[in-house]
């Protein structure tokens, strides 16, 4: 138990990070692009793609909110072992990770103020699957139109509306990674009649 | 020739979270400018530092590196930043635009455009396009907050009243998607229209200032302007004296003491291609 904590993180970490960070960047600055993030074996639940994105972002002044499933003992060790990120409740949280059901409601974090719109959570949410499927995505970062699977459409809708406030989100599903930033616009997928 | 007494990119790997975390904000707000806790460098403030720790941040080992100053690949600061991650990074540098993945500019934007796979990297000495109107940090915060850029909008008019026409040729301020006024560092106003709708990645950093921000690939980004004042890029009225080209930003070269002078391309890279294939202007030898 104690060992496997200690397993499964970056073997070369200077490299490793930076190629991880560049994943993570371009799905950011490419919102519904779906990227390869690799490097990192972090225990079960949890999906190598969201162990690499926090072992790239987190570290002692990064508190973390755990939610659901990936509460656990095991990812809890290994988490204070990689990163010693203090663990926190959602109103507190810079980071936060779990399944989409887990991490609501979204109200709970915090999304910044006016004048430090940036000091709000950026939420990475295990997917079971990542498709460039479904949801329609506009924004900046986004040439015409692009899409992606999301676990619904209405929370980033209002999520959108509080911008220059708002939570920012990575997708993680197996060694893959995307993001949506709160610039982004997502409808629902065509035959639904949602509105802009 | 790496220097293996320093981490990957010279900076710890803390500070290099720092950094990353700091720049997915910036991506996510386009235009607002993100505190981050700069570090010293060993290069004095106004030499780039602010890029260098983004371009520190955002380095793997696979990039290929340019560095221009004003356009130069050659002038002692780029050729020196160049080095520097030539050694800490161990990273393959170019000077050719098309080549580079990473391209850490100070005050220009290169002639050719840049691509998909590409990071434009900004040196910026003041991020905030209102200090120059406001010096207190606590009220241009609350402007950005509320809005309220009715200020920059003083400014140009003053500009026109006085003479004739916005005055300001480089640092000129746009707004980002509508929300932002943002200080594009100082490139002069012929390269404003390159910024939106870029296919490329643009981070900006001010190392002294200790601000970071960014534009998303494609966003929407305006010159300001009036309605009978239309925002303008302008040039020297002149072709390149090396290569001849007409769409090219000059630079005024004073050739002797009796009023001599000749423009030559600010791009050194877009010049010397222009002149391999072939293109010759007046002052060509």
């Amino acid at each position: 138990m104690q060992t496997h904590a200690l397993e499964g993180g970056f073997t070369d970490p200077a490299t490793a990070a930076a190629h991880a960070f560049r994943a993570v960047m371009e799905a950011m600055a490419r919102p519904g692009t779906i990227h390869r993030l690799t490097g990192a074996m972090p225990p079960a639940p949890l999906s190598p793609a969201a162990g690499a994105a926090l072992l790239t972002l987190c570290d002692t002044d990064t508190p973390l909110h755990l939610a659901g499933e990936a509460d656990c003992p095991a990812l809890r060790d290994w988490i204070a072992f990689h990163t010693g990120a203090p663990l926190v409740e959602p109103g507190q949280a810079m980071l936060a990770l779990g399944p989409w059901q887990a991490l609501a409601p979204l109200s709970a974090y915090p999304v910044g103020t006016p004048e430090y719109p940036d000091r709000s959570a950026t939420l990475i949410v295990e997917c079971p699957a990542l498709e460039p499927k479904g949801a329609t995505l506009r924004g900046p970062g986004i040439r015409d139109t692009t899409a992606l699977s999301l676990p619904e459409t209405e929370a980033f809708r209002a999520n959108r509306a509080l911008f220059p406030l708002g939570l920012d989100f990575l997708f993680t599903c197996g060694d893959r990674i995307a993001a949506l930033p709160r610039t982004t616009l997502a409808s629902a997928p065509s035959g639904a009649t949602e509105d802009l | 020739m790496t220097e293996t007494a320093y981490n990957f990119a010279y900076l710890d790997e803390q500070t290099k979270r720092m950094i990353r975390r700091a720049l997915l904000k910036a991506l996510a707000i386009p235009g607002y400018q993100v505190p981050f806790a700069s570090r010293e460098m060993p290069m004095p403030y106004g030499w780039g530092t602010g890029g260098v720790q983004v371009s520190a941040a955002v380095l793997t080992p696979d990039d290929v590196l340019k560095v221009i100053d004003q356009g130069a690949d050659d002038t002692t600061n780029a050729v020196s930043i160049r080095s520097f991650f030539q050694r800490t990074a161990g990273v393959a540098t170019t000077t050719r635009t098309q080549e580079a993945t990473v391209i850490q500019t100070r005050h220009r934007i290169p002639e050719v455009p840049l691509t998909e796979g590409q990071i434009l990297v900004y040196q910026v000495p003041i991020p905030e396009p209102l200090r120059f109107l406001e010096p207190r940090e606590s009220e241009t915060r609350k402007m950005h907050a509320l809005e309220d850029y009715g200020l920059m909008h003083v400014k140009l008019y003053e500009d026109i009243s006085r003479h004739g026409h916005i005055a300001t040729a480089y640092a000129y301020p746009v707004r980002v998607e509508a929300r932002y006024v943002m200080d594009p560092s100082p490139i002069p106003k012929f390269d404003n229209p390159k910024l939106g709708d870029c296919p490329a990645i643009q981070l900006f950093g001010a190392g002294r200032e200790q601000r970071l921000y960014a534009l998303p690939p494609w966003t929407q980004v305006v010159s300001l302007d009036f309605e009978d004042h239309p925002f303008e890029p302008s040039k020297a009225d002149h072709p390149c004296g090396l290569c001849g080209a007409t769409d090219s930003y000059l630079d005024e070269v004073i050739v002797d003491d009796v009023g001599g002078r000749m423009f030559v391309c600010s791009d050194t890279d877009y010049c010397e291609a222009r002149q391999a294939q072939g293109h010759r202007g007046k002052d060509a030898a």
